[in-house]
């Protein structure tokens, strides 16, 4: 149980935090066909899609309604009327994620009235379907807009289950799995929460599906102004069908028991998918839905977790680790460095959530890389935890960083590391212990007996150590 | 901001832009199907590079959040630019009325920490909709902790990135220029006699450290830049702009109002030019002496051009040869339309389009003088557009800025970056070598034909030995690979 420390200081410095719509829009994106549309002014969009696209260095589909000054005052509806209608006139999307921001909600917008205005004075767009989600900038973060919109994906094209009219039986006897994703997920987790699934001939149909849209790869198409791939939108209508639904990230857990009351599929809750038991766990509540044995090639990766953890054990135990991420992907890093012995002496969250209660560890800060820097001081961190914007501070601190979460913007390929199940948290170990390894000094400075009789050139030795000092430097 | 200092800011009489149809200045943009950013966005990369000052964002996570640590000046002394800080209002701050007392305690919380030479305070569209009276608060802390405390007020919604450009002019001129005057220059022991010249660099962002191409020029021809606004300045630097005896307008008409204002207080000439490209590094440099209308300072100017003209002339020789006839659809904004024309043509590359989007008719006018008359010219530049045209005119590169860098790699086309995010300096005369290096870099990459192969399963049964493992890329090529 985690004591949850609030922002006390008036100014936020190297925020942790970006904002709602930026999380909400990642949420759309895992859609096909679909393109997020911010109610605001243009910059929320444009800073919103530089982020994306310098992430996942992928072309990133977002529209603005692009408020003047008098739409801002005088009201902003017929803006975003004739932004939806662009939108849908251009490029015939088959979803629209209709997210407001902090500027819209400050006016007091009233986005669902205008979706039905649309409606009834724009028939010829029916098939594009539009999901409007209420993003303000000044509360949550990446984290909650994301799952407010998967949430308002599933309040809108989710159909109500009528349980007397038989419609869902044979349900037992379906593959179908249902996964509600959360955003502590990268594109690399899902590909492998999909590898795993399938081994026991199940069929994962994943909300939302950013693997499919946002792995980064080539199509034969040159330019697409819309997603690329990602969940269709028929899948929504299907969900009834699965014989179960898990739902990975606590935050997710309000979209889990709606779909629940809407479809009454057993729903199966998993905070994070970090670690030897989480995964175990998984594994597990997989075999019981299908009905089947766990796989060999399982068995046999469960098998090398353990071994690493044998190994890096060394390292990680007693290791001083900051983290800095949502609470979703701090939760599964806490667990997966508790399960280690490994000491978290800082830990700083952009927003509260209710699962920080629930971290394995003594304090969670609500705060920004500032805090974390001063923590990561005063509690003498080995390593950092944290997005690119904490590798300024690894190198003030002369400690190594471990990339995750967003933005990562000064390496390649972050958005495809997989970091769940048990090969993804082999390799987080291996990069962990590596990473201190590099970096830790162990051995006994060297001593030079007053009375010794080396005869070592005194300028070479002095030499010698100061190479030495440099190579152990910490390494990008 | 009052609607009347909007429209004003707008209507810049030195912008060619105003004698178009409307009193247009900055064009408006179409809801649902906009790029770029807003005024704040403008006012923040206008201002940013400044390094010494604590730049605060009032308003809520996204404005400072989702943008902070993304841009490409540099600085040689203080990183305090580079640090995010921002209000970051919540609910309860927007709904209570609480923002104006977080920002002025935040104000004292970065003195504290950060001893900043200034702080400056963005305003953003939430803080601007409630109506904080950001000037009010400034001028209250600044009274309070003794530091100038600037308010730059630039909520997104006033209008374009172009305009947030002109809003931190109009602010540094009104509260910053004249506050402080220079020391006067260091003697050179060497030339005691020579007479050093004030001059401002107007608009030069230092992007990937570039404005250090073109800094030992202006030393060694003992022309000391008071301040270059804003890459690599300080704010003790931006106190003295008044003092210089020429201004140079530097890529970018967005400041214009700045060169405007100082020539109408002050009485410093001015003119706009470009640092891209030999031609253009001369021409900007007799420039100075033409204003500055110091007979030895001409001679030795001229002396310089001689010598640096011929060492890059010798240099690009080989460049030029792997360069030669390589054909470059240029898309980018205002003053680079022309002044990297000239650039790419002097290392042997063929413009076949270029960007006009936010070009004035002097603008185009030196494009057709560049190009000819059967010049090219986009003025709207969609991702789909760009490629269409690519292949019509059967270009070897796409020129452009960061946002049209996937727009290229997925349809597989070589790209460069000109704009404010890249990572390499092209300005001065050995800019043109880097210039020369990246272009080649990317066009004569072995990876066009593999990425352009269909997989061999794919692949149509009558094998023609096609351009697709030929050498370099083009579109061309592309085509056939797609059939």
């Amino acid at each position: 149980m985690a004591d949850i420390i609030r922002r006390s200081k008036p100014l936020s410095v190297s925020p942790l935090k970006s904002s709602q719509p930026l999380g909400a829009s990642l949420a759309i994106l895992g859609l096909n066909r679909a393109i997020p549309l911010l109610h605001g002014a243009q910059g929320c969009t444009a800073f919103a899609k530089v982020f994306l696209v310098r992430h996942f260095r992928e072309p990133i589909p977002l529209q603005t309604s692009a408020l003047d000054p008098i739409s801002s005052i005088m009201g902003a509806d017929d803006s975003l009327l004739a932004g939806l209608r662009t939108v849908c006139e251009k490029h015939h999307p088959a979803a629209i994620g209709l997210l407001t921001t902090g500027l819209t909600e400050a006016q007091g917008t009233d986005i669902h009235r205008v979706v039905r205005d649309f409606r009834e004075r724009c028939p010829e767009f029916q098939a594009t379907r539009i999901v409007p989600v209420n993003t303000p900038d000044f509360s949550g973060s990446l984290e909650s807009g994301f799952a407010a919109t998967v949430k308002a994906m599933l309040a809108e094209w989710v159909p109500q289950h009528r349980p007397l009219s038989g419609q869902n039986r044979g349900r037992e006897s379906s593959r179908q799995i249902n996964v509600l994703c959360g955003a502590s997920l990268t594109p690399g987790d899902l590909e492998a929460l999909r590898e795993l699934i399938e081994r026991f001939d199940l069929h994962p149909v994943f909300i939302p599906d950013l693997a499919d849209s946002l792995d980064g790869h080539l199509d034969a198409e040159d330019y697409q102004p819309l997603t690329t791939g990602g969940t269709p939108l028929a899948a929504f209508a299907a969900l009834g069908d699965a014989v179960a639904t898990l739902v990975i990230g606590a935050s997710l857990y309000p979209a889990a028991d709606l779909l629940h009351e809407r479809t009454g599929t057993p729903i199966h809750r998993f905070p994070h998918l970090f670690g030897l038991e989480a995964t175990d766990r998984l594994v597990m509540t997989l075999a019981g839905i299908a009905g089947q044995a766990v796989p060999a090639r399982l068995v046999r990766q469960r098998a090398q977790l353990q071994d690493a953890m044998l190994d890096t054990h060394f390292l990680l135990g007693r290791a001083r680790v900051a983290i800095a991420a949502e609470p979703d992907l701090l939760h599964g890093f806490s667990q997966l460095l508790a399960d280690m012995g490994a000491e978290i002496v800082a830990a700083v969250a952009p927003t509260t959530a209710p699962v920080l209660a629930q971290l394995p560890l003594a304090q969670v800060h609500i705060g920004d890389l500032e805090d974390l820097e001063t923590l990561a001081r005063e509690r003498e961190a080995e390593l950092i935890i944290g997005n690119s914007h904490a590798l300024d501070i690894a190198q003030r601190r002369d400690i190594p960083l471990l990339r995750t979460g967003y933005p990562l913007h000064d390496q390649f390929g972050g958005y495809q590391r997989a970091w769940i199940g048990y090969r993804g948290a082999r390799q987080a170990l291996f990069d962990l212990a590596n990473a201190l390894l590099g970096h830790a000094e162990h051995a006994v400075a060297p001593y030079h007996s007053v009375y010794s009789l080396k005869a070592d050139d005194r300028r070479e030795a002095g030499h010698g150590v100061a190479q030495a000092s440099a190579d152990s430097g910490w390494r990008h | 901001m009052k609607t009347s200092d909007i429209a004003a800011l707008k209507n810049e009489p030195a912008c060619a832009h105003n004698t178009q149809q409307a009193k247009s200045g900055c064009a408006r943009p179409t809801s649902g199907a906009a790029a770029g950013g807003c005024a704040f966005d403008g006012a923040q990369i206008a201002l940013l590079p400044i390094a010494d000052v604590a730049h605060i964002v009032h308003g809520p996570i996204a404005c400072a959040g989702n943008s902070w640590d993304n841009r490409g000046a540099r600085s040689s002394g203080p990183a305090l630019f580079k640090l995010g800080m921002t209000t970051d209002l919540n609910e309860q701050d927007v709904i209570m009325g609480r923002s104006e007392k977080r920002l002025f305690h935040g104000i004292k919380q970065a003195i504290d920490r950060y001893a900043p030479a200034a702080i400056f305070v963005y305003s953003t569209c939430v803080t601007a909709l409630i109506g904080d009276d950001l000037e009010a608060i400034c001028k209250a802390a600044a009274e309070r902790w003794g530091l100038p405390v600037i308010p730059i007020d630039s909520a997104g919604f006033y209008g374009s990135k172009n305009l947030g450009n002109r809003i931190a002019g109009e602010a540094m001129v009104k509260y910053v220029v004249g506050s402080r005057e220079p020391e006067p220059p260091p003697v050179d022991p060497a030339r005691p006699h020579r007479q050093v010249h004030d001059i401002n660099l107007i608009g030069e962002y230092n992007i990937a450290g570039e404005l250090w191409n073109t800094l030992p020029l202006f030393d060694e021809l003992g022309l000391r830049v008071l301040c270059s606004l804003s890459g690599d300045a300080r704010f003790r630097e931006i106190q003295t702009m008044h003092r210089a005896k020429a201004n140079m307008v530097v890529c970018s008409r967005a400041m214009l109002n700045v060169a405007r204002k100082l020539q109408e207080r002050f009485g410093t000439p001015w003119f706009e030019g470009s640092f891209y490209g030999v031609h253009d590094v001369s021409a900007a440099l007799r420039e100075f002496a033409r204003l500055l209308n110091d007979a030895d300072l001409t001679r030795r100017t001229e002396a310089l051009i001689a010598r640096e003209e011929a060492q890059i002339q010798a240099a690009l020789v080989p460049w030029r040869e792997r360069l030669q006839g390589q054909r470059a659809l240029l898309y980018t904004g205002g003053v680079k339309s022309w002044s990297i024309v000239s650039a790419l043509q002097e290392l042997g590359v063929t413009v076949v389009a270029t960007g006009t989007k936010k070009s004035t008719e002097e603008d185009k006018a030196r494009i057709r003088d560049l190009m000819g008359e059967e010049a090219h010219l986009i003025e709207e530049g969609n991702p789909r557009r760009l490629l269409d045209l690519a292949r019509a005119y059967q270009a070897d590169i796409l020129i452009a800025g960061g946002r049209n860098l996937y727009t290229a790699l997925k349809a597989r086309l070589p790209f460069l970056d000109v704009n404010q995010e890249r990572e390499h300096g092209y300005a001065g005369y050995r800019g043109m070598i880097t210039l020369a290096r990246e272009l080649t870099r990317s066009l004569e990459s072995p990876i066009w034909a593999a990425v352009r192969r269909p997989a061999p399963w794919n692949e149509p049964p009558s094998p023609s030995g096609r351009g697709v493992g030929g050498e370099g890329g083009n579109v061309r090529e592309l085509e056939m690979a797609h059939g």
